[in-house]
């Protein structure tokens, strides 16, 4: 267990405690004028902390920690490989972009402190989902991440459709969280443990008539899982919770939360209940996610393609994607390259999370300006402000799967691993898909682009709110060169993931 | 590094003439344009030609490699590098670029910085798909080509522009969904850890196959071979387009812009029939030589082109329909070509692609120069033209008699070499001889004279009529530089077609030494 770097290995955790002690910092800060709220200081606190941590994660996933062996720690309650530290990597570059467009969509609420603090808050929680090694760290770094994403939907308290998304995504998250807690207990009187390795001894040797117990159990635990990347069956909350929530928040939620969803996912099935045997378990997982997979890419898709407001769209388009992400769970197979294509499923959640995050960002940015929320209402805004309808357009193509932007290649290379794997169907399902997705993305970009302007444009004036065009250019600018720049993290990724399946 | 350069160039001008105010973005365009003409000359002089980029195992022309990324286990790299095929592709790349740069001052009146931009951008582009030689880096260009396409037919089009524009976009976005999954499907099947495309060429002539590949449990490997024939043929032919995957075509050009129309003729369309070339008809060219029907369809697939598109060209009212059509006609004699399996066969074929190029080229900017004057590009609205625009005309009818396959024009080099390699094919038919669909293609020319002839008549002479209201004079200068220059190389090339076809002969004639073909 030599961690290669010189330092503890608790320090290991860094990037979670960087979080964490900025979040408790925000909140100290904010005690000491809470009368004044200093817009400028807590956001760019955060922002430092969030940077910290991506620094971290980034220094140690480039230096290998975790690579040669897994650090363990807390009593192998916690892991530290490259998945989790690449995960890290996702979720601080969403919460830091999040943050900057932040900024200027909260100019005039109250309680920045506990909004910023919040946010950070729940992306402590997804690193640690990223790390749990066990199954009663996964529930509750699972709330962890959860429970301040309830508040953060509802946080324009105002508003109607906020609190409502509010309430309907605190609802289902409610009962998906029992049914998960329920999974677990089965998983747990049928393996008499909580760790995942500790789980796969306990059933590898069959389970004799408590079979239906252990496949009802790993079935609710995917249903957990279902929850929180917004998959079929239990994504009806997202359209409602992404259109409702702020612009930024729907861009957090259905970017980073989505990916910790897969991160716990990724590590839970594949560890706790091996693919070699999944056909004993009484359900086989694998099935299941195949399952779940086409139907969520292709409801996602097909209802994404009937929508009027673009924000919806975009929340449709999130749910489409977290069934291409499902790949990663779908097209495994004993004896197969199964790492390769989870660490593509990686891949592609770590480009997402740039031009997702990055388009919801646009809309933030275009409910800034206050000119509508429709596609219509989008038309001919190019005129007005070229460089956010650049970025914009850099992203919808990236979601569409094309080229030169990073979402082409990390959709292609996921066909490409699906398709190594013998699973073709797989991939010309999602292949239909894409092709689908490339009607409604073109949408935005044809109203941006090719209409006139409508009325809603006359007397409108633009304004550069400078966090939110920070954070468009960021994204956009990431989402382009992610692409050439594949090959510093891809070899990594797909070779780290390879260690999940090596018992 | 020349290839890289010439790639940057068109960037860096993508990138000056975006910034560039409208009023001199054209110019401005024009002139960087100029560079990655001057550089593929200079690449054309200084060519040394080493056979097949897929199949030798020498140091290719302007070859480099950089390693780019490991995805599971594959190596993926930065390969390019230029062979007799590819360098005519590029060389007719940067010339249409620069004339369509030069016809596009007229029609182009709003949003000029945001149009030359793309252009070059989209030259870019086409330059990578005819150097790339590492799959996903070919893949990349392919598709990025799509994107500089949908914004120059959508903001710059016709009425029908966004419906046009999509329509291109996803029909082609699915035929390329089609053709990797079919290639990588068969490339996991090959002892190969690479996408590079000579590697992944050599695997499949040594029959090289994994025995423990997933899919080849379920089917031997002529099937897979097979169905990855069937995928990318259907991917490629979209792009080409044949008969019956033509119909997003007509609808693009109508409403593309004149130098878009242009560059969608001269080069995009070659895109495909370079493909089919390159991975259809060299990597696989097995499946052809020793499955009889699929040569049938394939030759009946392009015979069917020639007539079925020369027909729906016969039917049009609308000239640039007229020169669309022919197109798909066009493009049939390449499939022809390629079917054949012969040096001439596979030769002209590549031949054609770059005569047919400058000829389409040519047409479509002629009737664009006319379109400018007469603000109509109706058969029944016009007639006499001759009258008031005699040079432009002029230029039509040579580049018409260009089409019609006049000796001592390209047009007529590039069909003489297909028909004489398709006469001289051994490639076995299930229903049929070669020798018998080659005779039915020769009556496509009819066709084509027949309806060139025709509306010709109907529009350039006789008594000067026009149904508008726009006053007709000679066009200006620089609308008429653009299609003499075209029409002075047509006739280079028909002259002297050795030019090309020298370097194509040697870089095909590996194709034939594989198996089979005479």
């Amino acid at each position: 267990m030599a961690a290669p770097l010189n330092y503890p290995e608790y320090a290991a955790l860094a990037p979670t405690v960087a979080l964490a002690l900025t979040a408790l910092l925000v909140l100290v800060v904010d005690m000491i004028d809470p009368g004044k709220p200093q817009r400028l200081l807590l956001a760019g606190l955060s922002m430092v902390g969030t940077l910290v941590s991506m620094g971290f994660a980034a220094w140690f996933f480039a230096a290998g920690t975790g690579a040669e062996e897994a650090i363990v720690l807390f009593g192998d309650q916690l892991v530290v490989d490259q998945m989790s530290l690449f995960f890290a990597l996702i979720f601080t570059s969403v919460t830091a972009l999040v943050i900057a467009a932040s900024y200027d969509y909260l100019h005039d609420h109250s309680y920045q402190a506990e909004f910023y603090s919040l946010m950070l808050f729940a992306a402590t929680g997804m690193t640690l989902m990223a790390s749990a090694n066990g199954l009663a760290v996964a529930f509750v770094s699972l709330e962890l991440a959860s429970l301040p994403s309830y508040a953060l939907v509802a946080f324009l308290k105002k508003n109607k459709g906020s609190v409502e998304a509010g309430l309907k995504y605190f609802l289902i998250g409610a009962l998906s969280s029992a049914v998960f807690a329920y999974g677990i207990s089965l998983v747990y009187a049928v393996s008499g443990s909580l760790q995942f390795d500790a789980v796969a001894a306990a059933i590898s040797g069959g389970v004799g008539d408590q079979v239906g117990v252990l496949g009802l159990g790993i079935l609710m635990v995917l249903g957990g899982f279902a929850f929180k990347t917004a998959s079929v069956p239990f994504h009806f909350w997202a359209p409602e919770a992404y259109e409702g929530a702020p612009a930024p928040i729907s861009g957090f939620l259905s970017s980073a939360s989505k990916a910790a969803g897969f991160a716990v996912a990724f590590r839970t099935l594949t560890v706790a209940f091996p693919v070699a045997s999944a056909g004993a378990f009484g359900v086989d997982w694998v099935l299941a996610a195949q399952v779940l997979a086409v139907v969520t890419m292709t409801l996602g898709n097909f209802a994404a393609a009937t929508q009027d407001t673009v924000k919806r769209m975009l929340a449709y388009s999130s749910i489409g994607h977290a069934g291409y992400a499902f790949i990663g769970l779908a097209a495994l197979t004993a004896g197969g390259s199964n790492g390769f294509v989870v660490g593509a499923s990686i891949i592609h959640l770590f480009m997402y999370g740039f031009m997702n995050t990055g388009a919801f960002v646009f809309v933030a940015l275009v409910e800034h300006w206050g000119i509508g929320r429709t596609f219509e209402d989008y038309n001919g805004l190019s005129t007005k402000a070229p460089v956010a309808c650049v970025a914009m357009t850099v992203f919808m193509f990236s979601l569409a799967g094309l080229p030169p932007f990073g979402g082409f290649i990390s959709k292609y290379v996921l066909f490409w691993a699906a398709i190594g794997n013998g699973f073709w169907w797989l991939a010309a399902i999602g292949a239909i898909n894409s092709a689908l997705s490339l009607y409604y993305y073109s949408r935005v970009v044809k109203a941006l682009w090719f209409e006139e302007p409508n009325g809603n444009l006359e007397d409108f004036e633009v304004t550069q709110p400078v966090g939110i065009y920070a954070a468009l250019t960021a994204a956009a600018v990431a989402t382009v060169v992610l692409l050439p720049a594949l090959g510093l993290f891809s070899g990594s990724v797909t070779e780290a993931t390879v260690s999940l399946f090596t018992p | 590094m020349m290839i890289e350069a010439l790639i940057a160039l068109c960037l860096l001008g993508s990138l000056a003439a975006f910034l560039a105010p409208n009023r001199v973005s054209g110019k401005l365009a024009f002139l960087a344009s100029l560079l990655p003409l001057g550089g593929s000359i200079w690449l054309y002089s200084g060519f040394e030609n080493v056979g097949n980029a897929l199949l030798t195992d020498q140091q290719l022309a302007y070859e480099s490699t950089i390693a780019w990324a490991t995805v599971g286990g594959y190596d993926l790299s930065w390969h390019v590098g230029l062979d007799g095929i590819s360098l005519p592709l590029v060389v007719l790349t940067t010339i249409l670029t620069s004339l369509a740069i030069v016809s596009a001052w007229t029609p182009i009146d709003e949003r000029q910085s945001q149009f030359y931009g793309l252009v070059l951008f989209l030259e870019a582009a086409l330059l990578g798909v005819f150097s790339a030689l590492d799959f996903f880096v070919w893949f990349i260009f392919w598709e990025a080509v799509l994107v500089p396409m949908y914004f120059l037919i959508g903001v710059w089009g016709g009425p029908r522009r966004k419906y046009a524009a999509i329509k291109m976009f996803v029909y082609t976005n699915v035929a390329s969904l089609a053709m990797f999954i079919g290639f990588v499907a068969l490339v996991f099947g090959l002892n190969v850890t690479t996408f590079d495309m000579p590697t992944i060429a050599q695997a499949l002539q040594a029959n090289d196959f994994a025995t423990d590949y997933v899919l080849l449990e379920f089917v031997d490997v002529e099937t897979l071979k097979l169905a990855a024939f069937a995928t990318m043929f259907f991917g490629f032919a979209v792009k080409v387009p044949v008969v019956p995957l033509h119909t997003w075509l007509p609808d693009a050009h109508v409403e593309a812009p004149t130098p878009v129309s242009v560059l969608l003729a001269g080069v995009l369309l070659k895109m495909g029939t370079y493909a089919l070339l390159r991975f259809n008809f060299t990597m696989l060219d097995e499946v052809v030589l020793t499955n009889d029907v699929v040569a049938f369809a394939i030759v009946a697939i392009g015979v069917v082109s020639v007539i079925y598109g020369a027909m729906l060209a016969l039917a049009q009212s609308d000239l640039k329909r007229i020169v669309a059509y022919s197109s798909v006609s066009s493009m049939g004699y390449v499939i022809l070509g390629l079917a054949a399996y012969t040096t001439f066969g596979l030769g002209g074929a590549t031949f054609q692609m770059v005569s047919h190029g400058l000829i389409s080229g040519l047409m479509f900017m002629t009737v664009g120069v006319i379109y400018n004057e007469t603000h109509t590009r109706m058969v029944g609205d016009i007639s006499g033209i001759a009258d008031r625009m005699p040079l432009t005309v002029g230029v039509f009818v040579a580049g018409a008699f260009g089409y019609m396959g006049l000796p001592l024009m390209s047009g007529f080099a590039g069909e003489f070499f297909v028909f004489k390699g398709a006469f001289a094919s051994s490639t076995q038919l299930a229903f049929g001889s070669m020798q018998l669909f080659t005779a039915l293609a020769m009556f496509g020319i009819v066709i084509v004279a027949g309806y060139l002839l025709w509306a010709m008549q109907r529009t350039l002479f006789g008594e000067f009529r026009l149904e508008t209201d726009y006053e007709v004079s000679r066009a200006p200068v620089h609308d008429v530089l653009p299609i003499m220059t075209l029409l002075g190389l047509v006739i280079v090339f028909g002259v002297a077609p050795e030019l090309f076809f020298e370097m194509i002969r040697e870089s095909v004639d590996p194709i034939l030494e594989l198996g089979g073909g005479a």
